[in-house]
């Protein structure tokens, strides 16, 4: 009886998206079965191993820790420190924060009176309409960076209009989106959410060219992939922005990539994106903050600052399967950024492991 | 210095720590306080099972439904003693009694055959039909001296495991 079998094939076939998780789970052969030797009581009573791997998951787990803002040490605990951290209070409430919503408000102003006229004036003109949308796009960007007094350095060439390539990025917040729509106007793929950041969506990201998603509904990946594929054929389509991660992690881990965006057939260009944490924790937390509060926390500090970084292309190797290309992208991100790879997939934070991955962690 | 929690007096660290009969250090205490918050996301006091599932790695765990069994609606006193099995300061004896607890489903003392099976069948899921399970426990516990009938006490389980090292620990991370 050989406990050691790991289904590898099977599993491909039946998640499309699921990575090989046995892969990377911690092997803990409860039954130490030798060929040669007697199976004795003892062995088969000893579950220590299986108990110290649950053990060592209830004490700390590497997914959880993917997910937690780590609050600033604060530093205004004693007597002259505390009355300067109360005038930076009043200065970024009173001052920035007034200063910056007033910035936002002229760019949107300036953004709706030129965005609603071209939009349908020059609907027969279709090619002129989107090269305008897309640099009036590209300008509000650039005023909600102001509004948080961003900071970006950008590396590396910036992205070039050519058919057959996306982009891949990892994934910290919603603004991970805006920092780079501002140098480049991206096409996204994103999930659908209430609001007004819905109503934005399904208004100003309509003229750019997005895919909407929706998590919840099984059949949408089929639905998606096929959307994909279509965007990525099209010479005159805006270059598309992924993020494979699916869902926000806290710029210290990578959780693992959706094979998704790494089975259509096109070059993946690679980009890292690190928030500098001194000047504020760029994470959104979904579970803890509304994107609104998020967006007024930013607001309320003294800086974002960031450092993106536009890496050399990718192509799948010969022999390389899309989930082994997605990993190598992710190493290579992980890598430039300075991030930690973990073994999970983002889904986990909103369902729980099937029943199947028990399975084949008893296998491994 | 990490933040130790403000709702956790020195009183009370020393408290649990008497309860575990020190198999934890205060700092290691302190940090397992942080966890257990951040687990008992409603603070309630306990954790409910729902908790312990959303962690990907304890959920694919062969063993968890029986740890969750015993782990159910666990105050933080609870929670450290049932961890205390698993700090490298706890004794053998103390890590075979938490064995026994896992084997024995209905708390009564005794382990039957079929809770041996119904762990075994935990642990080798598909890769054993019943009968070959039910086959290689028998055959085993007649090589150990006891028949399909018997039942193991705490002492049985110390004799059987006692004179090995048992390996169970899980280190704590304290910052």
């Amino acid at each position: 009886m050989n406990s050691s079998g790991v289904l590898k094939s099977s599993s491909s076939e039946l998640d499309l998206d699921r990575p090989n998780i046995e892969d990377y789970l911690p092997s803990g052969a409860a039954i130490q079965q030798e060929p040669r030797g007697k199976l004795r009581l003892h062995d088969l009573l000893d579950i220590s191993p299986t108990l110290s791997e649950a053990a060592g998951a209830i004490v700390d787990d590497s997914f959880t820790r993917c997910f937690k803002s780590n609050p600033p040490e604060p530093w205004n605990w004693n007597i002259y420190l505390f009355p300067l951290w109360c005038f930076g209070v009043f200065a970024r409430y009173l001052i920035i924060f007034p200063t910056r919503v007033l910035v936002l408000t002229i760019g949107w102003i300036i953004f709706l009176s030129s965005f609603i006229p071209v939009h349908f004036l020059l609907k027969g003109h279709d090619k002129l309409r989107r090269s305008i949308e897309r640099s009036l796009v590209e300008m509000i960007c650039s005023f909600f960076v102001a509004s948080w007094t961003g900071v970006v350095r950008y590396h590396g060439p910036r992205p070039s209009r050519r058919p057959k390539q996306v982009f891949v990025a990892n994934h910290t917040s919603m603004i991970d989106f805006i920092v780079l729509e501002q140098m480049t106007a991206f096409a996204v793929i994103m999930q659908k959410h209430p609001g007004w950041v819905g109503l934005l969506q399904s208004t100003i990201l309509e003229s750019v060219g997005c895919i909407w998603f929706n998590r919840s509904e099984a059949k949408d990946r089929e639905i998606v992939a096929r959307k994909l594929r279509e965007h990525v054929q099209g010479a005159d389509n805006n270059p598309l922005l992924i993020f494979p991660e699916g869902t926000c992690v806290n710029n210290h881990y990578t959780v693992m990539f959706k094979k998704g965006a790494f089975e259509l057939g096109c070059t993946v260009c690679p980009v890292a994106i690190k928030y500098n944490k001194i000047f504020v924790d760029a994470f959104w937390n979904s579970r803890k903050q509304s994107f609104t509060k998020h967006l007024l926390q930013l607001m309320t500090s003294w800086a974002v600052v960031c450092d993106v970084w536009y890496l050399e292309p990718q192509n799948l190797k010969p022999g390389e399967t899309p989930i082994e290309f997605a990993e190598r992208v992710r190493d290579i991100i992980s890598t430039r950024a300075g991030l930690k790879m973990v073994p999970w997939d983002g889904y986990l934070k909103y369902s729980r492991p099937s029943p199947k991955h028990r399975e084949r962690n008893i296998g491994s | 210095m990490g933040n130790t929690s403000s709702m956790l007096t020195q009183y009370d660290i020393e408290e649990v720590q008497q309860h575990c009969k020190h198999a934890f250090t205060q700092q290691e205490i302190a940090s397992l306080y942080q966890r257990f918050c951040q687990l008992d996301r409603n603070n309630c006091g306990f954790i409910p099972s729902d908790e312990f599932l959303s962690i990907p790695e304890f959920a694919v765990n062969p063993l968890s439904q029986s740890l969750l069994r015993m782990l159910d609606g666990f105050n933080f006193k609870e929670f450290i003693a049932f961890l205390s099995a698993f700090s490298p300061r706890s004794t053998l004896q103390h890590k075979i009694e938490f064995i026994f607890k896992v084997y024995d489903t209905d708390c009564n003392g005794k382990v039957s055959f079929d809770d041996m099976l119904t762990v075994l069948r935990d642990l080798t899921g598909q890769y054993m039909s019943e009968h070959q399970r039910k086959e290689v426990l028998a055959q085993v516990l007649e090589e150990a001296g006891y028949t399909k009938d018997s039942f193991l006490v705490l002492s049985d389980f110390m004799k059987i495991l006692g004179n090995s090292d048992l390996k169970m620990e899980a280190e704590v991370p304290v910052d």
